[in-house]
């Protein structure tokens, strides 16, 4: 167990430099900001020149780059993403009213990735050249293929305007009380089934679409994964051995899954971006939504806000992955 | 001159004849997958209506006609109309080019610049490939198309902002295929024998290892090709990149997105376009794969060679 330990605080000590290193590419990224940025804060070119030196001394603008790098990150630890010069309330303040709608949303498509993904990929690899088989591979192609976008307004139409069985966007109804923030879990904790029902309905439009790629990208990568343990000597061994069709299965399944955790974590990098899209789209008042209204107002404190917690939730998840693979797969440690 | 010239080329030929061989080997098993010559055929109509688009489309993309508005897919206009009363068809046939110049534009940045850091990390390694590797990483922390969407938006809307942007997320990609790639090549006896027989680091990268490690590369960028459209249609969707009254595909669904489903070839078009040619170039790349992959190649041809003689 020793070597686990030390697997692990190596993997959270190089945790470290790439949260700097995230810091340091959004900080650069807000210094490229057109023109000045004061005179931006500081409401555009009408406001005089008193107000804009003071808004530089406000903002460090008036000091060199690594005191002006070391009080974003000051900030940053603190929480401070700046004002929006749009709703005037603090980027913190609103990116935390908007980001439960797209934890909700995440949740719900990562689920439908490793339920549809990975049995998806277990089927095609034991039946393989079936017609399962050559369908989950199309829809994988697709998944890579097709503009998100697109693919939701497609969804859309076939479900809302033709068939009339969910709902075009938006959000589920708020449950009585709030607990978790995430509705359709409140929805349950209140014992409202009805409101339950309509939250899911409103949810799985837009998870869908948003899951699809990743969908299948997890199955493609759970087949070959599959095939490879199916062919190694072990289960060969298994089979020798005469144990029944159902317990080699599960030896092979256990071993296969240690690879498609990794892509899990890659995909989920995948879901964060789609979810800017798949907002938008579906309405779904989440972060990503937020980011791209505030593309069309020039609201840069929002958007640099949304991308430094994008980008942090997509570390710490990866770390999360790799620790996990760690303790499945004792290889990783040595 | 001209027979010189002529036995020159004989020389060359002769002298890269396996080389040739290979080459025209793997284009037969290329076009004997199914799959891969659909790709070919989709990516040699996207190129060709990137080309020739501008001079085959039915009438001027710009051109405003507010008693067309709308209209439905009809013999005059065959995708139908936008709000503006502009033949779609025609925008979406002058919206291919700016989706290729997107993606060449890219990958020409970001394949040399990746594939050289590449080559170098994995070449030299120690604190060089650390360094250039940490870097890397520090890149791959965001999602391309979030990190992309702060770059534009911060370097002001326009297309040359979105195909640096989207360069600046692209090329850490290469950096880690190429080093892997260099780091099987690199413990090769002929690498071993080049460095003992006093072969400059530069001359044996290029000589020995680059075309070594270029397949792969090859695959990646053919498929990248696609994905580069893809997020740079994803950009222009959300409002930037190229602006209005510019033609391009993400855009054009944009903008008949309120519009829809009541005018669905708005949307329905562009749409499909995107579709078709980002599935072009990985069917495409899927097909050079397993054309370049020896394995899948020695088997096929050993197919064709019993077909042939029976």
């Amino acid at each position: 167990m020793a070597e686990l330990k030390y697997y692990i605080i190596r993997r959270i000590l190089t945790f470290l430099p790439t949260l700097i290193g995230l810091t340091l590419i959004t900080f650069v990224v807000s210094m490229l900001v057109p023109g000045n940025p004061a005179r931006l804060w500081a409401g555009g070119i009408k406001a005089s020149p008193e107000v804009i030196e003071a808004v530089k001394k406000r903002y460090h603008l008036d000091e060199p780059l690594y005191m002006q790098y070391y009080y974003y990150l000051r900030n940053l630890l603190r929480g401070d993403l700046g004002v929006s010069p749009l709703t005037h309330r603090p980027v913190i303040t609103d990116i935390m009213s908007y980001f439960p709608a797209t934890v909700e949303l995440a949740i719900f498509a990562e689920l439908l990735v490793i339920l549809m993904g990975i049995p998806l990929g277990i089927i095609s690899a034991l039946k393989r050249d079936s017609v399962i088989d050559h369908a989950v591979r199309v829809f994988s192609l697709i998944g890579v293929s097709v503009p998100v976008f697109w693919l939701g307004l497609m969804l859309q139409w076939l479900f809302y305007y033709y068939l009339g069985w969910l709902p075009a966007g938006g959000r589920g109804p708020a449950p009585p009380r709030i607990y978790t923030k995430l509705y359709v879990l409140d929805s349950l904790l209140c014992g409202r089934w009805d409101l339950f029902w309509s939250n899911v309905a409103h949810i799985i439009l837009p998870a869908f679409t948003l899951a699809y790629i990743g969908v299948g990208m997890v199955a493609r990568v759970t087949r070959s994964s599959v095939l490879d343990v199916l062919s190694s000597d072990f289960v060969i061994f298994l089979n020798v051995k005469g144990l029944s069709r159902l317990s080699v299965l599960r030896h092979v399944i256990k071993n296969a899954l240690v690879p498609i955790v990794t892509i899990l974590g890659l995909e989920f990098g995948g879901l964060l971006g789609g979810a800017v899209i798949t907002e938008t789209i579906f309405f779904w008042p989440g972060i990503g939504r937020y980011a791209v209204q505030g593309i069309n107002s020039l609201d840069f404190p929002a958007i640099m806000g949304v991308t430094v917690l994008i980008g942090l939730i997509y570390i710490i998840v990866n770390l999360a992955v790799d620790l996990l693979y760690a303790v499945i797969d004792p290889r990783v440690r040595l | 001159m001209k027979p010189l010239q002529s036995s020159r080329i004989g020389q060359y030929l002769e002298r890269n004849r396996a080389k040739i061989e290979e080459w025209k080997l793997t284009l037969k098993v290329l076009l004997r997958s199914p799959s891969a010559v659909c790709g070919l055929v989709l990516v040699l109509l996207f190129l060709f209506m990137a080309v020739f688009g501008p001079y085959i489309s039915p009438s001027d993309p710009y051109k405003i006609d507010f008693a067309k508005r709308l209209r439905p897919p009809s013999s005059g206009n065959p995708f139908g109309t936008d709000e503006y009363g502009r033949d779609l068809l025609s925008r979406v046939l002058h919206g291919a080019r700016v989706s290729l110049i997107v993606g060449i534009v890219t990958l020409a940045i970001c394949v040399p610049v990746g594939v050289v850091l590449g080559l170098i990390a994995g070449y030299f390694g120690g604190v060089v490939d650390e360094v250039i590797m940490r870097v890397t990483d520090i890149f791959l922390a965001f999602p391309a198309l979030v990190l992309a969407m702060a770059l534009s938006v911060a370097m002001g809307s326009g297309l040359m902002t979105v195909m640096i942007a989207l360069a600046v997320v692209w090329w850490p990609a290469y950096v880690r295929i190429t080093r892997g790639q260099v780091l099987s090549v690199r413990e090769n006896l002929f690498i071993e024998a080049a460095k003992a027989m006093g072969i400059s680091d530069f001359w044996i990268i290029a000589r020995h290892i680059l075309p070594n490690v270029l397949s792969p590369i090859i695959v990646i960028a053919t498929m990248d090709m696609g994905a580069v459209i893809l997020t740079a249609a994803a950009l222009s969707f959300i409002g930037l990149g190229a602006q209005p009254p510019t033609p391009e595909w993400g855009r054009l669904v944009a903008d008949g997105q309120p519009y829809f489903p009541e005018c669905w070839w708005y949307v329905f078009f562009p749409g499909i376009a995107i579709f078709l040619t980002v599935l072009g170039f990985n069917l495409l790349g899927d097909g050079i794969r397993d054309a370049l992959d020896p394995k899948i190649r020695r088997r096929l041809e050993f197919k064709s060679a019993e077909g042939e003689s029976q």
